[in-house]
C-alpha cells in the first residue's frame, strides 16, 4: 500500500491509496476528483486540496474544474441520492410533476438534502432511458415509468429498508 | 417442434430498469427446478424498449419466440408450456406489429441478439473478421479509400465525411497520434450510443482498432458519459477480453500494428460533446472548445493528431468492411449514405431504438415503424436533433431523413434523438426547455452564448408566463440570428434552432401566449385554471382529498368546488378524477 509521510489518520491514508491510482500529473485532476466523489459521495474542501498538491496544480484550477462539471459536488449528499430526469422525452412526458411530486413527498427542493440525511435530490439532464420516461435513477438503479403512485412505493421502500 | 434450447433476457439499461433483472433470476430459478438444460443468455437492447422486459426463447432449429412486458408471475407459464412442453404461450407472445419490417440493421445487427460479455459470441456473428483482413489485406491508405466511397459521414451530428476525416489525421507525422471515441452523449432524449455499447461493446472496438490502423494511432480513448455506468462496466470487460485474445495490445494478430484503449469518463457536460473541449477534459481541465484551425488531425490531444469520431460512425466500419463500400451504399440517398438509428420517445407508441436506411420519410418512421401516436392523439411536430435540432411540424413530416432535407427544414439531423409530440405538447414550453438547457450548459466563454441564451430563456419563460409582449417575438429572432454567428462552437451556433423553427413553423401558438394569453395545449401554468363540472361531478371527493394544498372543498350545491386563489395548478385533481368532471380551461 503506498504511503505518504503526512497520513496521520485513517482517512488520509484512504485518500492516499485513491490518488496513488493515478499519476501526479495535472490530467489526473478530473479522474482523481470522480475517484474521490465514488468513494465520500462528494469532495471535501481538504480533499480538493489534496488532489490539487498530489497533482501539481493550483488548487484555483482543481476547484475551477470541480465546479465547471455538473457530476461533482462539494457537499455531503444524503445516503441515497435520487437524479430525476429532466431530459426531453421525461419533459414532455410530465417530469416536472413528477419532480414537484418528489419535492412535496421529501420536503426538500432539488439540490437538497432531507433532515435525516437520507435523501438528497438532484435533477440530470437525461438518463438515456427514454423510453420508459418519466424515469429516475436512485443510487444506480434506475426506475422508469414514473407515476405519483410509484414513486410514492419506491420511496416507502428506501425508507422501510432503512428501518429495518 | 424443435425443442428449446437457449432463453435470452433483454439486460440493458431500459430492460434493468423495467425489472428484468427480476425475469432473469426467476426463470433461471424455474429452469433449475425443472432441472431443463437450456442455456440462459444476457444480451442487449434489441430496440424494443416499449415491451420491456423481453425475452427469447429459442429452439434448437434457431427459431426464436419473444415474450413482451414479461411479469415474474408469467415465468412459470412459460417454462411449463413452452420450454417443456414445446407450446408458444401465445398472448403473452407480443404480436408482429411492423417494428423491425422497415428497418434495416447495420450497427444494431447484433445488438439483442448476442451477449456483449462474451467476446465469442460477437465472433460467432462475423466479429473481428474485418479487423483480420484489413490487417491482412489492406494498407492504411486502402482503408481509407473504402470508407470514402462507402460515403460514410460522422453520425455525431456534423455529418462530415469519415474518411476524408481519416485521410486528414493519416497525412500528420507520427509516430504520437490519437484516436478518441466519442460517447459523450449528451443530447437529451437521445440513447443510441448507450445502446450500442451496453448491446455490442466489441464492435465499437473494433471499428476503433481499424480506424486507428488507418490514420497510425498506437492510442486510443473512450470518452464515455458517466451517467452510463452499465456502458462503462461492459467497455472494461470488453477491452480486457480483446487484449486477451490477441485484438488489442502489441502487434496485433501479429501484425506490426500496435494500438491500446484507454477510457475516460465524462463529468457531466454537454460541451464536451465538441472536439476541441472533449480534448480539454481529456487534458484534465475545464471543456471549453478552442478556436478551429488548427483542427485536431493537426493538433489534438497533447498536441498531436488526433482523429475523433462518435460511436455510431465506428460501429458501421466492420460492416462496411465486411461487405464491402458499395453495399453498403447502396443504402440511402445521393448525399446520405448507410442507415441511420434513431432514439424513439416522447408520445409514440413504440418508444425504443430503431435503425432505417437514410432517406425514410419522417411518417414512414412515426407511423409504420413507431405505430402512431399514443391514445391516437394528433401528431403535431418532431424534434429532432436534441437542443441542437429543430421541430418539424406533421405537415412536414413526407420529408426523408437525410442530412440535406432535414437540414433544409431548418432543424438538424444532429445524433439521432427523435422526439414525438402531440397535441397536448406545447411548442413554447418545449422551445424554453430547449435554451434552458442550452444556457446552463453553455461554457461561457463566448458572450453571445453566454448572455445571449439566457436573454433568450427570459423571453421564453416571460411568454410561458403569460408576461410575453409582441416584441419578444422579434427579440428572440434577432438574438437567434447573433447567437449563432458570433459563437465559436457547435453549441452557440445551433442553440438557437429550437427557437427559430417553433416560430418559423408556431408562430399561432406564440401568438396564443403572448396575445389571448392563452395556451392551446394546456400546458403553461399561468395560463391555465381548473374548473369542475357540476353536472359531471358526482361529488366523491377523491380530488378533495388528492389536493396538495386544500383549494378544493365542498360547494354550494352537490358537487366539490376549487379555490382559484390557493390553487398551484398541479393537475392530480385532473388525473384522480374517475368521472373526468375536472376540465382544464
Amino acid at each position: 500500500m503506498p504511503h505518504s509521510n503526512s497520513s496521520i489518520t485513517g482517512m488520509s491514508n484512504e485518500v492516499d491509496e485513491l490518488l496513488h491510482l493515478f499519476a501526479p500529473v495535472p490530467a489526473s485532476v478530473i479522474p482523481l476528483l470522480q475517484e474521490i466523489q465514488a468513494h465520500y459521495g462528494y469532495i471535501s474542501e481538504t480533499n480538493l486540496t489534496r488532489v490539487a498538491t498530489y497533482a501539481h496544480t493550483p488548487k484555483s484550477t482543481v476547484y475551477s474544474v470541480a465546479t465547471f462539471y455538473s457530476q461533482f459536488r462539494l457537499t455531503r449528499p444524503g445516503r441515497y441520492l435520487i437524479r430525476i430526469c429532466q431530459g426531453t422525452a421525461c419533459h414532455v412526458l410530465g417530469a416536472n410533476s413528477i419532480c414537484e411530486h418528489l419535492e412535496e413527498q421529501l420536503g426538500v427542493k432539488v439540490d437538497e438534502t432531507t433532515g435525516d440525511g437520507l435523501f438528497t435530490l438532484e435533477s440530470v439532464r437525461c438518463l438515456g432511458c427514454c423510453s420508459l420516461a418519466p424515469a429516475m435513477m436512485i443510487g444506480d438503479r434506475t426506475y422508469g415509468r414514473l407515476t405519483r403512485g410509484r414513486v410514492d412505493t419506491i420511496i416507502g421502500a428506501y425508507r422501510n429498508r432503512e428501518e429495518e | 417442434m424443435s425443442h428449446v434450447t437457449e432463453v435470452w433476457v433483454g439486460l440493458a439499461t431500459c430492460g434493468v430498469a423495467a425489472g428484468a433483472e427480476l425475469v432473469y433470476s426467476t426463470f433461471e430459478s424455474s429452469l433449475a427446478r425443472h432441472n431443463l438444460p437450456v442455456t440462459m443468455k444476457r444480451v442487449g437492447c434489441i430496440g424494443m424498449c416499449y415491451n420491456e422486459p423481453l425475452v427469447d426463447v429459442v429452439t434448437a432449429d434457431e427459431n426464436r419466440f419473444t415474450y413482451g412486458h414479461v411479469r415474474p408471475e408469467d415465468i412459470g407459464r412459460i417454462v411449463t408450456e413452452h420450454v417443456l412442453n414445446g407450446r408458444p404461450v401465445n398472448e403473452l407472445l407480443i404480436p408482429a406489429d411492423g417494428f423491425f419490417e422497415h428497418q434495416v440493421r447495420i450497427v444494431l445487427e447484433n445488438c439483442g441478439l448476442i451477449d456483449p460479455e462474451v467476446l465469442e459470441e460477437y465472433q460467432g456473428h462475423d466479429g473481428y473478421k474485418a479487423l483480420q483482413r484489413v490487417l491482412s489485406e489492406l494498407t492504411p491508405a486502402e482503408v481509407i479509400e473504402e470508407i470514402k466511397s462507402s460515403g460514410l459521414r460522422g453520425r455525431g451530428g456534423a455529418g462530415f465525411p469519415t474518411g476524408v476525416k481519416w485521410d486528414f489525421a493519416a497525412r500528420e507525422p507520427g509516430p504520437e497520434k490519437f484516436l478518441i471515441c466519442n460517447a459523450d452523449e449528451g443530447d437529451p432524449g437521445a440513447f443510441m450510443d448507450r445502446s450500442v455499447l451496453e448491446g455490442d461493446p466489441h464492435r465499437v472496438i473494433e471499428g476503433m482498432i481499424i480506424a486507428a490502423y488507418a490514420i497510425g494511432a498506437p492510442h486510443g480513448y473512450i470518452y464515455v458519459r458517466a451517467e452510463y455506468p452499465m456502458a462503462i462496466e461492459r467497455l472494461k470487460k470488453a477491452i480486457a477480453a480483446a487484449g486477451r485474445a490477441g485484438f488489442l495490445g502489441e502487434n496485433i494478430l501479429g501484425s506490426d500494428f500496435s494500438f491500446d484503449i484507454k477510457i475516460k469518463t465524462g463529468a457531466g457536460a454537454f460541451v464536451c460533446g465538441e472536439e476541441t473541449a472533449l480534448i480539454a477534459s481529456i487534458e484534465g481541465k475545464r471543456g471549453t472548445p478552442r478556436r478551429r484551425p488548427p483542427y485536431p488531425a493537426v493538433s489534438g490531444l497533447w498536441g498531436k493528431p488526433t482523429n475523433i469520431n462518435n460511436v455510431e460512425t465506428l460501429a458501421n466500419i466492420p460492416w462496411i468492411i465486411r461487405h464491402g463500400a458499395k453495399e453498403f451504399a447502396h443504402y440511402g440517398t445521393e448525399d446520405s449514405r448507410g442507415t441511420k438509428v434513431f432514439a424513439l420517445a416522447g408520445k409514440i407508441n413504440h418508444s425504443g431504438l430503431i435503425e432505417v436506411p437514410m432517406g425514410m420519410s419522417i411518417n414512414k418512421i412515426v407511423f409504420d415503424i413507431g405505430g402512431g401516436l399514443r391514445e391516437n392523439k394528433e401528431f403535431k411536430a418532431v424534434q429532432i436533433g436534441g437542443p441542437s435540432g429543430g421541430c418539424i411540424p406533421a405537415r412536414l413530416a413526407d420529408v426523408p431523413v437525410d442530412y440535406k432535407s432535414i437540414t433544409q427544414t431548418g432543424a438538424i439531423m444532429g445524433s439521432g434523438g427523435l422526439i414525438v409530440l402531440d397535441e397536448d405538447t406545447c411548442m413554447v414550453d418545449v422551445t424554453r426547455f430547449f435554451l434552458d438547457f442550452a444556457q446552463k450548459e453553455s461554457c461561457g466563454k463566448c458572450t453571445f452564448c453566454r448572455i445571449g441564451t439566457k436573454r433568450m430563456l427570459e423571453a421564453l419563460t416571460r411568454i410561458c408566463d403569460g408576461e410575453g409582449v409582441p416584441e419578444d417575438v422579434d427579440n428572440l429572432i434577432e438574438l437567434a440570428d447573433k447567437v449563432r454567428v458570433y459563437s465559436l462552437c457547435g453549441l452557440g451556433q445551433t442553440a438557437p434552432n429550437p427557437v427559430l423553427t417553433t416560430v418559423k413553423y408556431f408562430r399561432n401558438e406564440y401568438d396564443a401566449h403572448i396575445i389571448d394569453k392563452s395556451c392551446p395545449a394546456h400546458v403553461c401554468r399561468a395560463l391555465i385554471h381548473y374548473e369542475i363540472d357540476p353536472s359531471a361531478c358526482k361529488n366523491c371527493g377523491l380530488c378533495t382529498k388528492q389536493c396538495p394544498v386544500q383549494a378544493i372543498s365542498q360547494g354550494k350545491g352537490d358537487h366539490q368546488q376549487i379555490d382559484q386563489s390557493i390553487c398551484i395548478k398541479c393537475g392530480q385533481c385532473h388525473e384522480v378524477c374517475p368521472f373526468g368532471a375536472i376540465a382544464i380551461q
